[in-house]
């Protein structure tokens, strides 16, 4: 039995060796994905091109304006002079923020009372809008805090010294600079792994059927289990040293931290693999041409990522599709990644992650096997 | 040409399917999976010091709706196993001497702790907690100033007064709803075209199909045309399920809509059919096709990440992908509904593109013909 496996083993590698599609497929994909993922996915909010209508002319209102360059969050782009001209900013795309301060701005200020800014957003992409938003809140509420001391201390100099004031010290732990890079890379590991191992699995099996070979080998005196370890363990195998050139490749060109321990990520990446082989055993028993099985591979993998807190928090998502991501293997595998890599947590916080990929993998497999075994009656 | 094209898409019913099915599905993971807001974020409460005070101010975190406290803790241990397991997100520490120091020494600092893995969900949460916390301080301040006799409202305060437009109740939604449209037609053009002819030329059948009389320009019509159609019954049934279902608004006009969608499935196909031309095996025509079409879609168009906070050479890469400038418009007409004028950019754009690539298919198929 095991040397039948060997052969089947030697006859894949050698296949895939000829294949130089498949070959370019192994490698060049995770490269460029890996890079384009590292520098343009971020949900980061620098930079946002704004406008001020400025009415008031006054030392308060200039103020104000100056500290929304301070930060680097903003940029003023030239001053405008009347409404039209905001409206027209926003609607061409040159603003996503226009920031209008009304005539008697310094004058209610003085009085005590409240002065209203009013700020016009372009919502259409609704995060970076939230995000600008609180950063108006925050600038105004200081400026606010400031003006107040600086009141005081013209009234009652001897006051200014002992306003009190609550401050807030952030500790951001395993990412201090909340770089998008650390959050994305080792999830951009997962996902590739999923994609590649199972399309290489789905269609290494569909083209046998296509082509006819795959009755030929089932009249040797071949099993099928033996067909199914012979076509799963390469893939296997390859997928292995997948994570290990794409992770290597992450960690060292985007200087990803990986704080954990190897060994877990193996154990993990290997759960993994083992409910990945299996879709794609599955996924090539549901179909008999390529083109169904990449199509069917992609009804897949869509719900796969998307639920699987790669990008967008599962704890956000409607509690129905909460459900739906504890049946995805992909979201406990990027737990592993994302602990080992950055948090460098150990079995005694991952067991759960572990056990549930072990739970699903082995389901997907025996289920895979045995409609396997059916679809060649 | 286009007739047997369609035959052999019907008589295989299940690529049909997915290509309807694929819409409907994105729409549905993408509308009701995607959401970049933060509310109910898991809280752990560290109080070290249990004075009056301290409680007021973790009163106001659990009064907050973007947080909800899971557990109060008294060790440090605790609060880090909570943080290291995802069991908490975002952690508060008051500080044996908060309310002694706020008495004294008027100024006092509350420790947050963070989960800083996901990046975008730790910042809008340090946010949070950095409001809560500054209007605890402007309050606390207020009654200080009413007990010393000092003028209360002596600075007076700023009152933000958001207008938003195009996207109103800032849904992120409508912000990613247009943009599907464009994922779905890279993936119908270009996968399954690059996947058909593919098929042709590894059972041996294109040579068949050139033995014939049929001119090149014949075959690649004859093949592209009913993929033009699906794509454009997808785009359509894209946006009747964003607009009845979730609710996107629709400001501009169809025509507008299905100008644009034609030529950017004529880029698509284009590229998909060269890709095709060019690859012959289905596995490596697939993969390269996702590669230049679903891929600089997903992540270099602005569909989810904003183009300008990328890096300046990849913002340069942007220009060059053509679907940027669809998504661009596409995001105009559903969310801002403005004409064509302050489009006329990215249609010429796109115009270009589609003349260009359409040039390009026609002349590549015909070299290898030879």
């Amino acid at each position: 039995m095991f040397g039948r496996i060997y052969h089947l083993l030697a006859k894949e590698f050698i296949q895939l060796r000829r294949d130089k599609w498949a070959r370019l497929i192994l490698f060049l994909p995770p490269i460029v994905q890996m890079l384009i993922f590292g520098y343009a996915a971020t949900f980061e909010v620098y930079h946002v091109q704004t406008v001020v209508l400025d009415q008031d002319h006054s030392q308060e209102s200039r103020e104000l304006a100056a500290r929304f360059t301070a930060n680097g969050r903003f940029e003023l782009g030239k001053p405008v002079s009347d409404e039209r001209q905001i409206r027209d900013a926003i609607d061409r795309g040159k603003a996503t923020i226009a920031i209008q301060i009304h005539p008697q701005f310094a004058e209610l200020l003085r009085k005590g009372q409240s002065a209203p800014v009013q700020v016009v957003l372009d919502g259409t992409n609704s995060n970076t809008a939230l995000i600008a938003l609180d950063y108006i809140g925050q600038i105004s509420a200081v400026f606010a805090q400031d003006y107040q001391r600086d009141y005081i201390n013209r009234v009652a100099p001897r006051y200014e010294q002992l306003l009190p004031s609550v401050g807030m010290q952030e500790r951001p732990w395993y990412n201090p600079d909340l770089n998008s890079q650390w959050f994305f890379v080792p999830g951009v590991v997962g996902t590739l792994v999923l994609v590649t191992v199972m399309n290489l699995t789905a269609f290494a099996i569909v083209v046998e059927r296509e082509l006819g070979t795959l009755e030929q080998i089932m009249v040797t005196p071949i099993r099928p289990v033996e067909f199914i370890l012979g076509k799963t363990v390469p893939f296997f195998l390859i997928g292995l040293v997948e994570v290990a050139m794409v992770a290597g490749f992450g960690t060292l060109w985007f200087e990803i931290p990986f704080r954990g321990n190897p060994l877990v990520l193996l154990l993990g990446t290997s759960l993994f693999l083992i409910s990945t082989l299996a879709i794609g055993l599955l996924i090539s028993t549901l179909c008999s041409t390529q083109q169904q099985a990449f199509a069917s591979g992609f009804l897949f993998l869509n719900p796969a990522i998307t639920l699987s807190g790669f990008a967008f928090p599962i704890a956000s998502m409607p509690t129905v599709m909460q459900w739906l991501t504890y049946v995805d293997p992909l979201r406990y595998y990027l737990v592993v990644l994302r602990g080992t890599f950055l948090k460098g947590t150990g079995m005694q916080v991952l067991w759960p992650q572990m056990l549930a990929m072990g739970l699903l993998g082995a389901v997907l497999l025996s289920a895979s096997v045995l409609r396997f075994r059916k679809s060649l009656d | 040409m286009a007739r047997k094209e369609l035959i052999q898409i019907r008589r295989d019913p299940r690529s049909l399917f997915i290509a309807l099915i694929m819409p409907v599905m994105q729409m549905a993971m993408l509308g009701y999976g995607v959401s970049l807001d933060a509310k109910h974020i898991p809280l752990y409460v560290y109080d070290q010091e249990g004075s009056q005070e301290s409680q007021a101010l973790l009163k106001r975190f659990q009064a907050s709706e973007y947080f909800d406290l899971v557990k109060t803790v008294d060790n440090y241990r605790e609060l880090t196993a909570a943080v290291d397991s995802d069991r908490s997100k975002l952690a508060v520490v008051i500080p044996f001497d908060f309310s002694e120091r706020l008495r004294d020494a008027n100024q006092t600092n509350v420790q947050v702790i963070v989960d800083g893995t996901d990046d975008n969900t730790a910042n809008l949460a340090t946010d949070y907690a950095r409001a809560v916390i500054g209007q605890f301080s402007v309050d606390f301040r207020t009654e200080w100033l009413r007990r010393q006799g000092l003028p209360v409202g002596g600075g007076g305060t700023v009152s933000i007064e958001p207008r938003t437009w195009f996207n109103e109740d800032l849904e992120s939604r409508n912000f990613i709803i247009p943009g599907i449209v464009a994922l779905v037609m890279a993936l119908v053009g270009a996968l399954l075209t690059s996947l058909t002819i593919s098929r042709e030329w590894e059972r041996g059948t294109m040579e068949q199909l050139i033995s014939t009389p049929i001119t090149s320009q014949e075959v690649m019509f004859g093949k592209l045309i009913p993929y033009f159609a699906i794509g454009l019954v997808d785009a359509a049934m894209c946006v009747a399920i964003g607009v009845w279902w979730f609710d996107v608004p629709f400001r501009g006009t169809l025509t507008s809509l299905f100008a644009t969608t034609s030529l950017f499935l004529i880029v698509i196909l284009g590229i998909g059919f060269m890709i095709s031309v060019a690859i012959k095996s289905q596995l490596g025509a697939s993969q390269i096709a996702l590669l230049v079409t679903l891929l600089p879609t997903m992540m270099l168009s602005g569909f989810a990440f904003p183009i300008d906070q990328m890096p300046p050479v990849i913002r340069a890469i942007t220009y060059v992908v053509y679907s940027r400038y669809y998504v661009t418009i596409l995001k105009a007409i559903f969310l801002k509904g403005v004409g064509v004028r302050a489009l006329l950019a990215p249609v010429m754009a796109m115009a270009i593109y589609a003349v260009v690539i359409g040039w390009m298919a026609t002349h590549a198929f015909k070299k290898t013909l030879d």
